[in-house]
């Protein structure tokens, strides 16, 4: 990637090395006291309402189990079309989110809806293959039908500082997915510091990736609102450095309406309102859409819904 | 040879600008030396010296600043016979009485040196700040300190209030006793001999009353020693110091019993607090 | 700043203003009973952000303060003195959890009276106010081990006078480690806000605190002078504005009272090229738009490296269009009302001269309410260290921007006021922050943090912000009489 602003980063190890340890440095607690600031706004009624339908119309509705079948993936996309069967109100999700091997059923169920198909690829969730084996996991979910792969990185090379594998394996995945989106996982809950986090979410924006994610949801902690502080920052300094607009997918321990809120808030006070919307953020998630479709009853009837209210795919 | 007498400012031994002289007597009224008769602008060249030499004597290190003020007390000890025979004349005490004043006089500076490394120990602590921060709390030097000297104790009163000055790292601009500045004069040529910057400590005689008002209302010290001054002197100087916030350290009640432990009241009054706050994360 | 083009527009998340109830009128706090003045004058106290009238409170004169300070001695003579250490404590510790118990009602009560956002107030003023009375109850049987000699004794009856800008906050600065070091007090809050202090004295009568340790005489400024000045004061605490510490310095002198001031700052907030830029900005933002920045300690001059000039001041201007003004009240609200019109009037005069010494003037766009007293969030760039916006303290949610080359010239610069409260230093490398921290002539260094406070942590300036400390060890010196010597 080459713009007049940012010349060519990557050409070697070490001016990519230079260019990400260049970057400003994150404090943990100046971030950590910021977004924990944020986390005390307080939404109510109106702004409530529309933060939980845009909240589920950014959900990639996720299921990655080994346990995983057809019938599972399915019900979760009859889900995903009507959340809330007694609401016809009540928004569809951006995407539903699965294993390659799942991506033909999600598609069949998924097809003139709108909603996208995710696959995870590229031996999520570990990453730990070789090249050949991520890009044919890759171009395999692709040919299938997915509309957006969502790829680990080697947390391996990044924490060895071997940057220019990391960026070349998602400059070839990237090319793998053709027209599919890319989304890079950074797994932030291996990489230990927010100067990784910066570092590698400036590394695979760099190298093309259309979304930069948080976590597989198999690693703890995910999501977490300074990670998703430091990663918004991130895509914000890169749009104003190469005028590219990048997006961002928290995913993994966001359950319940408040955690959603409190993350749009972020991306409202941190990125704009430009970024709230699905094409610009995601929310991966499973069990947050039935929290979400409780809060928004609440809003409706006035009364406090409950767990047999919802249904359970 | 008759000594002359002149103050001590920069570390140099200037005349007073004024031109001006008193003439010194012992308690019994007899002639001793003619003293510069200091004037407000030595005290503002006074001010001037010490507030050039305080970047340097603050910032070198405590140990250093402990073997600079050592330095001084063992000069001060190689004059002795010099000290005890000023100090007697001036405060009409026997030999033996005047020996042992200088003794403690020597006794008090080297107590006084051995701080300058235990302050901050003594006085600084870590702070358990309910949060992520490293919280740590420190004396540092208040910056130019005025004295005015003990009236009657003209070599231990005088060092029980300029050593606390220097130990803690602030310079000082001390006006003697108006009667008795023999010794202070003296205690100037000894740090001029020892390893003291020029600057730290400077030393008027004359007149305090004329002196202590320019250096209480002085924009540019920090802290003032009213103890060399009467009571009712006293409530002006004070006045006059509140123009820039100083630390006033009012004058006692009654001559002090320099012979006393001195405690850290002299040395705290000194010293300022600084916290430093820094988070702690990976 | 909020404004309607916004998808994710907050609707108003107002704090219910019923969890308090405010009486129509207020008496002096004396002796543990409210009682009216002996002269019968009172003033109105209003809220800042609607100029709605709360309540009257009674106007203390000299007899009113004379009788305030004989019922403190006549406690320090007879029950707080006689009282057991660790009996005291437990007063003390009962007062940090009455605030606790009605934090809600205090914070309510402080932004309706101070103006500031209940957000402040709630999760800042009063759970810190409640943490320095935890802190220093503890104090009150351990004096022996305070580094002030073996039996340091209280100094008897101490008249505190607090500012406006976290009335609550700075009572429990003056009231806590006064009692627990044995002290009994007269406490003048400020005339624009007095009603957390009222409402504090009735935690004193459920906390059956004896008549007397606690008295609190509200009124403005001659009430404060009659308190400093009364005789049979031992101890004076005051925190406020420079000049009025000057002229309680210069009423005292010649008598034997104990002084501590906290007086004004002009901090310098001082960004190099290798800051973590974002929390930088947060901390620039929280350093001087924190509380209106009406903070002795806000870091008012921000000092940036001229290599990250435009990123920081891009970056700052950006954050500055997220801030929300309105309503006190709305938890989302991050800039309040300013405390007074005299105050409003203050920040206008010297933004005024800022503009005229050719500083450039920019806020963020910001619609300010009709009702009440409003400043938006300012910042002036080309600022010359000579210009009056350098040198004053403004104390409103006013930045000056300068700018330096050298590490040196960071130092020179920030120390080159007669103020020396606080510092901030921003700047990943470890060694010069610690050399940084050593140069810098403040109270207070804050390095890549800034407007950090606990009781544990002594706070106090240098030069004319003042002298003597409060919090930590340190701060209990200042009620206490050393037996070291």
């Amino acid at each position: 990637m080459t713009t007049a602003a940012l010349p060519d980063v990557a050409r070697d190890d070490a001016t990519l090395r230079a260019f990400l340890h260049g970057l400003p440095g994150v404090d943990k607690v100046g971030a950590e006291a910021r977004a924990a600031t944020l986390a005390t706004r307080s939404i109510k009624t109106t702004s409530k309402r529309w933060a939980i339908d845009m909240a589920i119309s950014m959900i990639d509705l996720t299921t990655l189990e080994g346990a995983d079948t057809a019938g599972k993936v399915r019900n979760l996309c009859a889900k995903a079309r009507r959340p809330d069967p007694a609401d016809a109100s009540t928004p569809q999700v951006a995407a539903v989110c699965v294993y390659g091997d799942m991506v033909q059923t999600a598609v069949a169920a998924l097809t003139g809806t709108g909603i996208q198909v995710a696959a995870v690829a590229t031996a999520f969730p570990s990453g730990r293959a070789s090249l050949a084996v991520k890009l044919a996991d890759t171009k395999d979910a692709v040919a299938a039908g997915a509309d957006e792969i969502d790829m680990v990185i080697d947390r391996g090379a990044f924490l060895s500082g071997r940057y220019l594998q990391v960026y070349d394996e998602i400059v070839a995945v990237k090319q793998a997915c053709g027209p599919a989106h890319l989304k890079v996982i950074l797994e932030t809950g291996e990489l230990a510091t927010y100067d990784n986090v910066r570092r590698a979410a400036w590394l695979a924006m760099l190298a093309g990736g259309d979304f930069i994610k948080t976590s597989t949801g198999k690693i703890n902690p995910a999501a977490t609102a300074p990670v998703l502080l430091v990663m918004l920052e991130a895509v914000r300094d890169f749009r104003s450095t190469t005028g590219r607009v990048i997006g961002v997918k928290p995913a993994g321990g966001i359950r319940t309406s408040k955690d959603a809120i409190k993350q749009l808030v972020l991306v409202n006070e941190t990125v704009g309102d430009e970024w709230l919307t699905p094409r610009l953020f995601r929310i991966g998630a499973s069990t947050l859409l039935n929290d979400l479709l409780q809060q928004r009853q609440k809003l409706t009837t006035g009364h406090y819904s409950g767990p047999d209210y919802v249904t359970l795919d | 040879m008759r000594k002359t007498y002149k103050l001590y400012i920069g570390g140099a031994f200037p005349r007073s600008e004024s031109g001006r002289s008193y003439a010194v007597t012992d308690s019994r009224g007899r002639f001793l030396a003619n003293a510069a008769q200091g004037s407000r602008k030595d005290a503002r060249d006074a001010v001037v010296a010490a507030r050039k030499a305080f970047g340097g004597w603050s910032g070198t290190t405590a140990y250093n600043r402990g073997q600079v003020l050592y330095r001084v007390a063992e000069v001060l000890e190689g004059r002795r016979d010099q000290f005890v025979a000023e100090v007697a004349a001036a405060e009409g005490l026997a030999p033996r009485a005047a020996g042992a004043t200088v003794d403690a006089a020597i006794d008090r500076w080297v107590w006084y040196a051995g701080w300058t490394d235990k302050l901050t120990q003594v006085l600084g602590n870590a702070n358990p700040v309910a949060g992520p921060y490293f919280n740590l709390s420190v004396p540092e030097p208040t910056g130019v300190v005025a004295v005015l000297a003990p009236q009657a104790s003209s070599l231990l009163g005088l060092v029980s209030v300029v050593a606390p000055v220097l130990a803690g790292g602030s310079t000082c601009v001390v006006v003697a006793s108006s009667a008795r500045p023999l010794p202070a004069v003296t205690l100037g040529e000894v740090l001029a001999t020892s390893d003291v910057p020029g600057g730290v400590i400077n030393i008027l005689t004359g007149a305090v009353a004329e002196i202590a008002p320019w250096l209480a209302s002085h924009a540019d010290v920090n802290g003032i020693d009213l103890c060399g001054t009467d009571l009712a002197d006293a409530v002006d100087l004070e006045r006059a110091a509140a123009g820039n916030v100083k630390r006033v350290l009012r004058p006692p009640a009654s001559e002090s019993d320099w012979s006393a432990d001195p405690g850290l009241t002299r040395l705290t009054a000194w010293l300022e607090t600084k916290t430093v706050w820094h988070p702690m994360g990976v | 700043m909020t404004s309607e083009r916004r998808a994710f527009a907050y609707a108003p998340a107002p704090e219910s203003r019923a969890l308090v109830d405010i009486k129509p009128s207020y008496g002096l706090f004396v002796g543990g009973e409210f009682v009216d003045p002996a002269d019968g004058t009172s003033f109105k106290t209003i809220s800042p952000s609607s100029e709605e009238v709360l309540a009257e409170v009674a106007e203390a004169g000299p007899a009113d303060v004379d009788r305030a300070v004989r019922a403190a001695r006549r406690a320090f003579t007879g029950p707080w003195g006689r009282m057991r250490a660790a009996e005291r404590a437990k007063y003390v510790f009962r007062l940090a959890r009455l605030i606790q118990e009605r934090a809600r009602e205090l914070a309510v009560l402080e932004t309706l009276d101070n103006g500031k956002p209940i957000r402040e107030s709630r999760d800042v003023d009063v759970p810190t106010a409640a943490a320095h009375f935890f802190y220093h109850a503890g104090w009150a049987d351990k004096l022996a081990y305070a580094g002030l000699g073996p039996d340091p004794k209280p100094i008897g009856v101490a008249g505190q006078v607090i500012p406006w800008n976290f009335p609550l906050l700075m009572l429990s600065w003056k009231i806590a480690p006064a009692l627990a070091a044995g002290n009994t007090v007269v406490l003048k809050p400020a005339e624009t806000t007095p009603l957390t202090a009222l409402l504090f004295a009735e935690l004193c009568q459920q906390a059956d605190l004896p008549p007397g340790v606690v008295n609190i005489v509200t009124g403005a400024g001659a009430t404060g002078q009659a308190l400093v000045e009364h005789p049979d004061v031992d101890k004076v605490a005051f925190t406020g504005s420079t000049d009025v510490g000057k002229a309680i310095a210069r009423a005292i002198a010649g008598t034997d009272k104990r002084v501590t001031l906290e007086l004004g700052g002009k901090a310098a907030n001082i960004v190099f090229d290798d800051a973590p830029i974002d929390q930088a900005v947060e901390g620039i933002v929280n350093g001087i738009f924190f509380n209106q920045g009406h903070v002795c300690c806000a870091g008012s001059r921000l000092l940036v490296q001229e290599s990250v000039y435009d990123e920081v001041l891009d970056s700052l201007r950006r954050r500055l269009g997220t801030l929300r003004l309105g309503d006190p009240m709305d938890k989302n609200t991050d800039i309040g009302a300013i405390n007074s019109l005299a105050q409003l009037q203050r920040i206008r005069e010297l933004t005024d001269a800022g503009e005229a010494d050719g500083a450039e003037r920019w806020s963020p766009p910001c619609e300010l309410p009709e009702q009440g007293f409003w400043f938006p969030p300012t910042v002036f760039t080309g600022v010359g260290q000579s210009s009056r916006i350098a040198q004053e303290e403004i104390f409103g949610p006013v930045l000056s921007v300068l700018t330096f080359r050298t590490p040196d010239e960071a130092v020179a610069k920030a120390n080159n006021t007669p103020y020396g409260l606080s510092a901030g230093v921003w700047t990943e490398k470890g060694s010069r922050i610690l050399w940084m921290a050593s140069k810098l002539r403040a109270g207070v260094v804050w390095a890549n943090t800034f407007n950090r406070f606990d009781p544990t942590s002594p706070f106090g300036g240098y030069k004319e912000s003042g002298f003597g400390r409060e919090g930590g060890r340190q701060g209990m010196a200042a009620y206490l009489r050393s037996t070291d010597a």
